[in-house]
């Protein structure tokens, strides 16, 4: 049983951070409070559904395709609508606020779109939903993959970040901006790099949980609140911490379902958030505001 | 000057606004019957009501405008329709209503979709003397409401006409030795899932059955398995569900990976879908939950056949079906009464029978009586198991087979 909780919650904490990656970098690196990211999220699962059932391309083909799309869409998102909103602030708060504005009103354009091509059904698809067997406990292949992915991006991000040329200008802009310029880091290219790659990250969460979950038009806002949870407790802006927080709040709700209640799970998740927050206010792997 | 473009901007105004919707004659110049509504187009009920409501208003409006329109007195006017997004809130939704009574000015409304929509907005079809035919609404206080309110029909019943027909059905295998007395139960803590499990609860305490396992879960859970893990550990002869949709195929899943294989699986809302059928193919066979169909029925095939060719999308083997029977009441009160005066139409509701899909009701309790409660999949078909007195009630097919790897169609 403990087994079973211990995977369980590994699994469903490695779809939270899966989940929860992408926004971290748009919100960490480019300062865009992405209020549509989970509609982002939802429009690439929908995209591999119509790979799916339309032309047989399995998800894990479907990223392939879907992922560089997110990233160019992402890209021109930040570019065309989000450009003149950063040009026009003079503060990274008043940034944050004009972005929230912008990307709640892109919330809407992009449910409609869905709304109207797929309507409010639910969607959903079998792949690779076959057990597998660790350590004497049953697992999804599916779920498991995600896992896999996010654990990959998780690592793959931070090394990315932490160890090339490319990665410390990024971290430069996320700390500070005008510095960065100083130095000759073309900010806004950074920032533009980092939002349609956190876009990227979101339509890859979205290609990977459309295995398992059934989905509809209208839950991308279920995503963006999970995803915004998990960054603010992993530290804005940090993917590492994205991978720990999700775990976290994967295994928290995964134990106290099976050895206290299953309904007590949104409690857990709020009641771990809190104590993160007063213990580490910056979040676990947050840098002390300045 | 001023005045007279005033005026003549003011009848533009309303020689638009009669062309548009031709509201505000008196009844005998009418030329067309408004028929309004409020729906979840948005929001965590969209799924539902994209599935159960909105498709069955189109066929019925489609069918209704090309047969000429609906029959008043020796006329056949056509429907017009105005619909209203109320974005899952149930505040929208009164308002939406009560825009649609006041200022649309519809003949009749149609019900939104949920048991919860329904009550919100059954007191302002009241106040305003509009008949309501709940056509997706579960509650165990119907017949309470339908005295508070005597023009609301509660078409899908109680929780408990579906907690009994279950606790029969179990009862009945009991005693032919084949389960014994325990039983896990997990259910959704919102309205449904918490009328349901109330329902159930009290009827298994009365036929003595053993609750092994009984928990509920928040809505929006994203990972069962601790609870299909666990309530598999305890290993029951019976499983029950009283879920929404994304669990429905959540447990399914579930349940099929760990490899747990109750003799009777039953899960809730979703699983007459015909989504469900696609998802797992093969392995939805014996799988029960509440509704059903009576699968020889000839009224019910040829539904069937029409909703896939106007909506492009099967009905679900549930609630549609009610909720198309509720349209046809409607209908063939109008037709019955001659008029659209409301309260002549709903005094043909409150007495006559109708023939609809459901076979030839009448709405004397404002439920329709012997209601197919108990469904299976068999067969490839979602048919109604109880009660065994309806026409073309199937027996159980007992035990449910064990999950096949790799049947899911798609």
């Amino acid at each position: 049983m403990f087994i079973d909780a211990l995977f369980s919650g590994i699994t469903l904490g490695g779809m939270y951070a899966l989940v929860a990656m992408g926004l971290t970098l748009q919100y960490g690196v480019s300062r865009i409070m992405n209020l549509a990211y989970g509609e982002f999220l939802v429009a690439a699962a929908f995209c591999a559904y119509l790979l799916m059932t339309g032309l047989q391309v399995t998800p894990l083909w479907g990223l392939l395709l879907i992922v560089p799309l997110a990233f160019a869409l992402n890209w021109l998102v930040y570019r065309f609508l989000l450009t003149p909103l950063v040009k026009r602030t003079r503060t990274r708060a008043a940034l944050e606020v004009d972005s929230i504005l912008a990307t709640f009103g892109l919330l809407f354009i992009v449910q409609g779109v869905m709304q109207i091509t797929f309507g409010g059904n639910y969607y959903s698809y079998s792949y690779l939903n076959e057990p597998v067997r660790i350590l004497d406990s049953v697992l999804a292949l599916n779920r498991l993959l995600a896992l896999g992915f996010a654990a990959v991006f998780g690592i793959g991000f931070y090394l990315a970040l932490t160890r090339t040329r490319l990665g410390t200008a990024i971290r430069a802009v996320a700390v500070d901006p005008v510095a960065a310029r100083l130095v000759a880091i073309d900010v806004r290219w950074a920032s533009a790099l980092a939002f349609a790659a956190g876009g990227a990250l979101a339509a890859s969460g979205g290609v990977l949980v459309s295995m398992f979950l059934t989905f509809n038009a209208n839950m991308g806002v279920i995503f963006t609140m999970k995803a915004l949870i998990v960054i603010i407790m992993g530290g804005v802006g940090n993917v590492l911490g994205a991978l720990v927080a999700g775990l976290l709040l994967g295994l928290a709700e995964s134990f106290i379902a099976t050895y206290v209640d299953p309904g007590l799970t949104i409690a857990v998740t709020y009641g771990v958030f809190l104590l993160v927050l007063l213990v580490r206010p910056t979040g676990l792997f947050g840098r002390a505001a300045r | 000057m001023l005045t007279s473009s005033l005026k003549s901007l003011r009848l533009l105004g309303a020689a638009t606004a009669l062309s548009a919707f031709s509201l505000a004659l008196p009844a005998h110049a009418q030329d067309a019957v408004t028929i309004g509504y409020a729906i979840s187009k948005t929001g965590v009920n969209a799924g539902g009501a994209g599935i159960t409501t909105i498709p069955n208003y189109k066929l019925w409006v489609h069918e209704v405008n090309q047969a000429g329109g609906l029959k008043v007195g020796a006329k056949r006017l056509p429907i017009k329709v105005v619909e209203y997004d109320d974005r899952s809130s149930s505040e929208d939704a009164v308002r939406a209503v009560e825009r649609l009574i006041t200022q649309d000015k519809v003949d009749f409304l149609l019900p939104p979709w949920s048991t919860a929509m329904n009550l919100a907005v059954a007191p302002t079809f009241h106040r305003y003397g509009y008949p309501l035919l709940a056509g997706s609404a579960v509650t165990e206080r119907a017949p309470e409401f339908a005295k508070r309110w005597p023009n609301s029909y509660w078409l899908l019943g109680t929780g408990s006409q579906y907690a009994e027909a279950l606790v029969d059905q179990l009862a009945s295998l009991r005693k032919a030795g084949k389960i014994g007395d325990s039983i896990a139960m997990v259910s959704i803590a919102d309205g449904f899932g918490i009328e349901l499990a109330t329902a159930a609860r009290a009827a298994f305490q009365k036929a003595g059955f053993k609750l092994a396992y009984a928990k509920t879960y928040p809505v929006g859970t994203q990972d069962l398995a601790p609870i299909v893990n666990e309530a598999k550990n305890l290993n029951p002869d019976v499983f029950i569900a009283f879920s929404y949709p994304p669990d429905t195929m959540a447990i399914t899943d579930q349940a099929r990976v760990l490899g747990f294989n109750p003799k009777v699986f039953y899960t809730g809302v979703g699983t007459a879908f015909p989504l469900y059928k696609n998802r797992f193919g093969a392995n939805a066979e014996g799988v029960a939950s509440l509704g059903g169909i009576d699968a020889n029925s000839p009224a019910v095939k040829a539904y069937i056949q029409r909703h896939k060719e106007v909506t492009g999308a099967e009905p679900d083997r549930w609630a549609s079906l009610v909720t198309y029977a509720g349209l046809q009441v409607l209908q063939q009160a109008i037709e019955k009464a001659g008029t659209l005066d409301r309260k002549a139409v709903s005094a043909k509701i409150a007495s006559e029978d109708f023939e609809t899909i459901l076979g030839r009701i009448n709405l004397k309790n404002h439920m329709v009586p012997n209601m197919l409660t108990l469904g299976q999949w068999q067969n490839g078909e979602f048919v109604g198991i109880e009660p065994a007195s309806h026409a073309g009630a199937a027996k159980l097919v007992f035990p449910k087979s064990a999950w096949q790897a790799g049947a899911a169609a798609r």
